[in-house]
């Protein structure tokens, strides 16, 4: 049968071109490899080669046509023993692809008053549940050792994680109780490791990754956004990385530009990663199992200074926390104050002070930046009407920014104030403790902001 | 240790070796009271200070020329006093004063002093070889025969840039001394816990790039490796690694215990390879100096450090104005205040 013969697209971006040459005849003879025309783009000429062997039937666009769709019929190849009437037959029906079936649309953002969205209000245990106190760091500890008792393919691999016991301590006893197979001590090479626990989660374990510092992860995000998030999605969800890359996330205290950075903004912006930042020891633990039990990368975001800090912890079991779910610390009825990890406590001292002035503030944990409970949120801000968000992190592209716009698209109505977002300042960590001071969030600010929202 | 043998050549004058007495123990006072004013809450976060690693820098930049250009990590301190920098303006910047060389935005692990052609004073271990290896591809551009000294420890020496660095300074054949500052420690990891190559400077061999070991408590040994590096580096030839054998006497940084290791081992290393005493006695055996000149020196130092720690508490803490400037070149209004 006679085979039409398209115009190729010779780039991935090239929608038409040139017939620039024929450099073969009707009734000519080629075969596959012979250079049948030149084709002009709007980048090159390039030489158009025939695949099948045959007869060129007709030419059915003369040399020096432009503007040549890709995929249109530039000729008619015949197969041995067909001639010039069968042509008429093939061509007919024309190379119209069908048209593509629409993607399915993104969820639309919906302005105007919404439904109330659903938000899960269960609590995070039952009620009567014997409590602990416990530090942060000791919540984590006690999270990656239950995990690792519950499945052996679970280890732990960073710098300084099994015989210094952790440089911020939070590995302590993991080397004794798992062995040095499980609690693994790497060279100071991020980019390297944090590969390394890809491949193996490829492989089938399910590493804990700790950075030393989030700071020292710049080092190796390359591996966990390009290796970690993306590799479930471009396998057709084959294979994915079900891992947890953790450590102290944020300023710790004086100790400069280039290990004070808060990465909250900069992760939750990753299809594919889930983010964590807990605020208390309970979180932290009930986030960790989820975290660890996960199969997809998580980002773990700790704290150093919560580190010392003590919670009380559920004495249970199997204490979990499923991402997505925020925590209404506090409730209140004339703003709504959002916040995450370290943010909370200057959220929950304002709403503590705002109290004694009379303004009720609501309090939201976000514990999960992403997923995150964009429902408990948009709730919260129909009863009160106003919003302020709190976080360490810089301005631009900032977890508040991302806030705001969700109520704008999804609350305007039940705004009464423009959301104000207190973040950290707009510059690198300074180590003068005064200045220091200054850039980091404070309590006023958030006290200010409040005021501002609520116009008093 | 394969290391050279110390030794009073006659090519060393006396006053070239009090030189190096004077220089080693300005930074050992100096980091001893800056240890000192840590633990008075003077001076806050991460302080990761020299004391037994004198001889390094001593050594080498007794080996450099004027233009030469070092960058270091965040054990700075020893650097740029040996390059000349103030010792006021660099205890300052510790205790994050005005009066410091980054106006106290930067503090112990970040200073940089343009003039004395230091360029840092870096946080995150290794990252600046690259950039060493950048300054020597500035100045081999310029043409203008200067050397850089690119200080990183044994463990920034597993770091992949490392290597990155190493293949394309020796293509380029960019004039930079690698220097591995081998104190045996990161952090709590001994070397022999991060590598089985556990020979730094075997490993430019891979990239051609020559190499070797050097006593790093003899800061003759150290000078006279530094010599043949420059040489080799302003003939051309490209970079040089010298892996230097050195040990730091205190933690890893004010709060490290340094569990990791025995005090014997510490003391050891005190008592039979420090390299301000080894100089000393040098100075006294060989009659080149007396007692009484070596305690003038001593005077002298204790003065210098007293004064920068002085300075130090007085010069004021940076205005608060200073949150908002140098964050971009030629801008007097930062974009988001
Ligand atoms: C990329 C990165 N990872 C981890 C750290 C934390 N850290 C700071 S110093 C250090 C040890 C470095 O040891 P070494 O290179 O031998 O230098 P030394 O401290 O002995 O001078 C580590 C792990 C960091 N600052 N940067
Ligand atoms: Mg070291």
């Amino acid at each position: 049968m006679a085979t039409e013969i398209l115009m190729p697209a010779l780039s991935p971006t090239m929608e038409e071109g040139t017939l620039a040459k024929w450099l073969v005849n009707e009734g000519d003879t080629v075969s596959s490899g012979d250079i049948m025309a030149e084709i002009e783009t709007d980048k090159a000429t390039m030489e158009f080669e025939a695949v099948d062997e045959g007869t060129i039937g007709k030419i059915l666009v003369p040399a020096g046509t432009e503007g040549v769709k890709v995929n249109t019929p530039i000729a008619v190849l015949l197969e041995e023993g067909e001639d010039a009437s069968d042509i008429a037959a093939s061509a007919a029906p024309a190379a119209e692809a069908a048209p593509a079936a629409a993607a399915p649309a993104a969820p639309a953002a919906t302005s105007a008053a919404p439904e109330a969205p659903v938000s899960d209000t269960s609590p995070d245990y039952p009620e009567g549940t014997a409590m602990k106190s416990q530090t942060v760091r000791e919540a984590l500890r006690d999270a990656m050792a239950e995990e690792m008792r519950a499945d052996e393919n679970v280890f732990l691999m960073g710098e300084e994680v099994a015989e210094y016991q952790g440089a911020y301590k939070v590995s302590q006893g993991l080397l004794d109780e798992f062995g040095a197979k499980r609690v693994i001590d790497t060279p100071i090479t991020e980019h390297g490791f944090a590969g390394i626990g890809v491949g193996a989660a490829f492989g089938g374990l399910r590493p804990i990754v700790e950075f030393m510092t989030w700071n020292f992860a710049m080092q190796a995000i390359d591996q966990i956004i390009n290796s970690a998030a993306k590799t479930l999605y471009m396998s057709g969800g084959q294979m994915g990385a079900p891992m947890v890359f953790r450590g102290p996330n944020g300023a710790a205290a004086r100790v400069g530009a280039q290990h004070s950075q808060d990465y909250a903004a900069w992760y939750m912006q990753v299809p594919g990663l889930k983010v964590v930042m807990p605020y208390s020891a309970a979180d932290a633990k009930g986030l960790m199992k989820t975290a660890i039990r996960d199969n997809n990368p998580v980002c773990f975001l700790e704290n150093e200074i919560l580190y010392g800090r003590s919670f009380d912890v559920p004495d249970m079991d199997d204490f979990t926390i499923p991402f997505g779910k925020a925590r209404i610390w506090r409730e209140g009825t004339d703003v709504t104050l959002v916040s995450f990890g370290i943010g909370m406590q200057y959220a929950l001292e304002a709403a503590e002070k705002l109290a004694e002035d009379g303004i009720s503030a609501e309090v939201i944990d976000l514990r999960t930046i992403r997923p995150m409970d964009t429902a408990t949120i948009i709730n919260s801000v129909m009863k009160t009407n106003r919003c302020v968000t709190v976080e360490e992190g810089w301005p631009q592209g900032s977890v508040g920014s991302y806030i705001s716009s969700v109520l704008m698209q999804q609350a305007f109505d039940y705004l009464d104030a423009p959301v104000i977002n207190c973040t950290g300042k707009d510059v690198p960590m300074p180590y003068a403790a005064n200045l220091e001071k200054h850039a980091l969030i404070t309590t006023d600010e958030v006290i200010e902001a409040v005021k501002q929202v609520t116009y008093r | 240790m394969a290391a050279r043998k110390a030794t009073t050549k006659s090519n060393v004058s006396a006053e070239e070796l009090k030189g190096y007495y004077r220089d080693m123990l300005l930074i050992r006072r100096f980091e001893e009271k800056a240890g000192q004013l840590y633990g008075m809450g003077l001076i806050g976060g991460f302080c990761h200070l020299y004391i037994g690693q004198e001889a390094v820098v001593v050594g080498l930049e007794a080996a450099a020329e004027e233009g030469d250009k070092r960058v270091t990590s965040y054990r700075d301190h020893g650097h740029m006093l040996a390059c000349g920098m103030d010792p006021n303006g660099v205890m300052a910047e510790l205790t994050g004063r005005e009066g410091g060389y980054s106006k106290g935005k930067g503090g112990s692990m970040h200073m940089f002093s343009k003039e004395k052609h230091f360029y840092g004073g870096h946080g995150i271990v290794a990252a600046q070889v690259p950039l060493g290896a950048g300054l020597a591809f500035a100045d081999k551009y310029k043409d203008n025969g200067r050397v850089t000294f690119t200080y990183f420890g044994d463990g920034a020496a597993n770091q992949g840039q490392v290597y990155e660095a190493y293949n394309m300074a020796e293509l380029w054949d960019l004039p930079v001394i690698f220097v591995i500052e081998n104190n045996q420690y990161a952090m709590g990891t001994s070397t022999k816990r991060s590598t089985k190559s556990p020979s730094y400077w075997e490993r430019g061999a891979a990239y051609g790039i020559p190499g070797e070991e050097v006593d790093g408590m003899d800061v003759l040994a150290v000078k006279a490796a530094g010599q043949k590096a420059v040489a080799h580096c302003r003939a051309g030839k490209g970079p040089y690694i010298l892996e230097i054998k050195t040990y730091r006497y205190r933690g890893h940084s004010m709060s490290d215990p340094a569990k990791y290791r025995t005090r014997e081992e510490v003391q050891k290393m005190r008592d039979e390879r420090d390299p301000i005493e080894a100089v000393r006695s040098m100075l006294l055996t060989g009659k080149h100096a007396s007692e009484d000149d070596l305690k003038a020196i001593d005077k002298e130092i204790k003065q210098i450090v007293n004064a920068s720690a002085e300075f130090a508490k007085e010069s004021p803490e940076p205005a608060l104005d200073e949150l908002w400037t140098d964050i971009y070149a030629d801008d007097a209004a930062p974009q988001n205040a």
